[in-house]
Order: C-alpha cells, then sequence, then structure tokens
C-alpha cells in the first residue's frame, strides 16, 4: 500500500511539514516494499485551490493513505471522493509517521479540522 | 466627466466625500462599487426602484458523458475542479467562470449553469441617479459585479465612483473606468504609505491622478511634500470639522454638516477637468 506524508524536504528522514497542499514535498512510502518516492508539491505556488489540486495528486499518485497533520474543506471532500483515508500527525519525521501509522498509533480524520485557505 | 474616488487606506473619507460631491455637482451619476461594503446609501438615502442579479457561468456535468478523462481539472488554473476516478467535483467559489472546461472536454460532457453572486441596485437620490453593487457574503471574485455596475458609466453625465480601498484588482477596475482619479487621504505617516501604493498602481494604468487630503489640520507635511515630488495637484484641502464627524454619526453628508464647504467641492470639478486636459496635453 502507497502512503503519502507531507514534507519540509526530500527523502524519508525529511520533517514533516503541518500543512497539506501547501508543504513543498510529498513523500510516497510503499509500505510492503520500503520503496521511497519524493514529488514536488506543483500546489505549493498556487494562489487558490492548492487544497483540490494536492489532493488529485495524491490521488493520482496512487496513495490510499495520507498522513498529514492538518487538511481543509475543499482537500478532504476530494480526498474522500479518491477514497484516500487521512491520519493525523503532528510532526517528526516522514520514517516515523510512517511507522507511528504502521503501529496503529494514528487516528483517522473523519472530518476536515482547519479552515478554506489556511497555511499553517 | 467620470472621476473614480479611491484611496490606498481605509477610512480616509473615500464615500463622505464621494456623496458630498454628488450632492455639490448637477446632473451626476454615483457608482457605490465599493462591493464588498457598498454604504454610500447610509449618506444619500436613496429611493431603490429595482435590482438585478449579477451572476457568473459556472460548469455542470452530464455525467453519462463523462469518462473521467480529467482533461477539465487539468486545464482549470483555479484548481475549481477535482476528477478522481468515478467522481467529477466542482468548487463554485474557486470558479474564475473562465469558460474552458468546457471547451477542453473531449466527449462535451460539460454545460454552463448561471450562479448568482451579487446584486446590482438602481434608484435616484434626490436628482442624484444612484447605482450600488453588493458582493453576495462569502463570495470571493467582486470583479463582475463591479463590472455590472460601471455598465451604468453614462457619458452624458458626470459620473462619481466610489471605489473600494486598497490598490488590488477591484480598486484598478474602477479607476481604469475613469477619466481622473481622486485620492483621498489623510496627512499621517499612513495616509501616505497607502498613498504612495495607490500612486504606483495608478502609473501602471498611466490614470491622471489629483489628490485631496481629508482632515487636513492634522499630522505631518509629508503628504504634501511626496504629492511635489510626484507632481500630483493636492486639489482640496478640508480640515478635521466636529461638525462633520458628529453629523457622519447621524448619516448626515459633510455637505450639510459643513455647508461652507459647498463652494470647494463645487469648483473642485473645474479643477479636476483641468487635471486632465493638463494631462492629456
Amino acid at each position: 500500500m502507497k502512503i503519502c506524508v507531507t514534507a519540509a524536504s526530500e527523502g524519508i528522514n525529511a520533517p514533516m511539514d503541518a500543512r497539506f497542499a501547501r508543504a513543498p514535498f510529498m513523500i510516497l512510502v510503499d509500505s510492503e516494499t520500503g520503496d521511497v518516492q519524493t514529488f514536488a508539491n506543483e500546489a505549493v505556488s498556487a494562489g487558490h485551490g492548492a487544497g483540490t489540486q494536492a489532493s488529485q495528486t495524491v490521488s493520482r499518485l496512487g496513495a490510499e493513505v495520507l498522513l498529514t497533520a492538518h487538511c481543509g474543506p475543499k482537500a478532504f471532500e476530494v480526498l474522500a471522493a479518491a477514497g484516500v483515508k487521512v491520519f493525523g500527525i503532528g510532526g517528526g519525521t516522514v520514517s516515523e509517521a510512517v511507522a507511528a501509522w504502521k503501529a496503529g498509533k494514528l487516528e483517522q480524520l473523519e472530518n476536515c479540522d482547519a479552515a478554506a485557505g489556511w497555511a499553517g | 466627466m467620470k472621476v473614480a474616488i479611491a484611496s490606498g487606506k481605509g477610512g480616509t473619507g473615500k464615500t463622505t466625500i464621494a456623496t458630498s460631491l454628488a450632492l455639490s455637482w448637477d446632473e451626476v451619476t454615483l457608482l457605490d462599487c465599493d462591493v464588498e461594503g457598498p454604504n454610500a446609501h447610509l449618506l444619500l438615502h436613496p429611493e431603490i426602484e429595482r435590482s438585478a442579479q449579477v451572476t457568473v457561468p459556472v460548469p455542470r456535468l452530464r455525467e453519462e458523458d463523462c469518462n473521467y478523462c480529467g482533461a477539465c481539472a487539468d486545464f482549470c488554473r483555479s484548481h475549481a475542479l477535482a476528477v478522481v476516478p468515478g467522481k467529477w467535483m466542482i468548487f463554485d467559489q474557486l470558479c474564475h467562470a473562465c469558460g474552458g472546461c468546457s471547451l477542453v472536454c473531449p466527449t462535451r460532457a460539460i454545460y454552463e449553469v448561471d450562479r448568482r453572486i451579487g446584486e446590482v441596485r438602481f434608484g435616484h437620490a434626490g436628482s442624484i441617479r444612484f447605482v450600488q453593487g453588493e458582493l453576495d457574503a462569502g463570495e470571493a471574485h467582486p470583479i463582475p459585479v463591479i463590472e455590472d455596475v460601471l455598465k451604468e458609466v453614462d457619458d452624458r453625465v458626470d459620473v462619481i465612483i466610489d471605489s473600494p480601498p486598497g490598490t488590488n484588482c477591484s480598486m484598478i477596475e474602477v479607476a481604469k473606468a475613469a477619466d481622473v482619479v481622486l485620492l483621498v487621504t489623510e496627512p499621517t505617516p499612513f495616509g501616505l504609505h497607502d498613498l504612495t501604493l495607490a500612486v504606483e498602481a495608478l502609473k501602471g494604468i498611466n490614470r491622471p491622478a489629483a489628490i485631496l487630503v481629508n482632515r487636513a489640520d492634522w499630522g505631518t507635511g509629508e503628504v504634501h511634500q511626496y504629492a511635489t515630488r510626484e507632481g500630483i495637484p493636492v486639489v482640496l484641502e478640508i480640515p478635521h470639522l466636529l461638525a462633520v464627524a458628529e453629523g457622519y454619526a447621524r448619516s448626515r453628508p459633510l455637505v450639510e454638516s459643513a455647508p461652507d464647504l459647498r463652494q470647494d467641492l463645487v469648483a473642485l470639478r473645474d479643477t479636476l477637468v483641468r487635471t486632465i486636459r493638463e494631462r492629456a496635453a
């Protein structure tokens, strides 16, 4: 299963970025093989609609799980439609986030928890 | 003549000046283009005779024709559209109504419907023709409302346009419709800071500017020094008068609270006409 983590820099040891759509990088981790890919988040410079854009990127990358700190209403709606489960985690590195998710320590978000346009 | 009353800074007295100019000139249309907070009616007390909705076209989907290819979402620079497997989503408030999605759709599954974003109201205050635009609460794009109000510009009479504050797209849209922009400011560091932004913005669209200093007996001389440096005429100075503030608090126009100012406001019309001519020469 592919897990997407919002990050401030590249690679598995990157610190997480609390923002979803405005995080500079999305790290895609394969939970079975441990394969790690880094993608620059194009939505980071969007004037408006960063949430809808970033959510579609997550869907296209084939991620089934998103680990991030906060998620706005439009992003959450698109992610839900795409069948992406969102789990909240406030900080640490990408590898720590994935480990916490694997251990079942993270809570799945049932609703958006940030206002539209929230960018930390 | 079309004059836009603008300012970089909010609260300098744009509406106070716009309404009292309208009350001092003959044959005037007043357009309240401050569509995110129109309030000229509070000083002019117009009778509203009719209103019209402002709408923008937004995309809708014939689901049976959609193959979820995502071409529309890829095209949309506003990211108002999202397509994920088996689901097409539109976020109306992000849509800039460009119509591009329906053009790029290979299966012609997208059509457009009109969506209301605001209202334009028409009326009179005495002999003044009054038009006011108002953006609905929660809407993000004021320009279509401003465009509809500006359709009421009538070349046969003087048009006074109350502009939105700031130096953003809304203010520029209004300034572009005017022959001259009267910048209302106050002689404080705050007034000067935002006046500078407004002057720079107007240079970009090549519109002549004139400065009206409100509450002119306060603050510092920096606004005057700046105006001299920039070659912008200071066409009128209005002192801070308690009677005006008291009248304002009771929805009474400046020119009624301080009748002595009427002749200055009348004379301002010729001064502005001269400013336009000098700039054109």
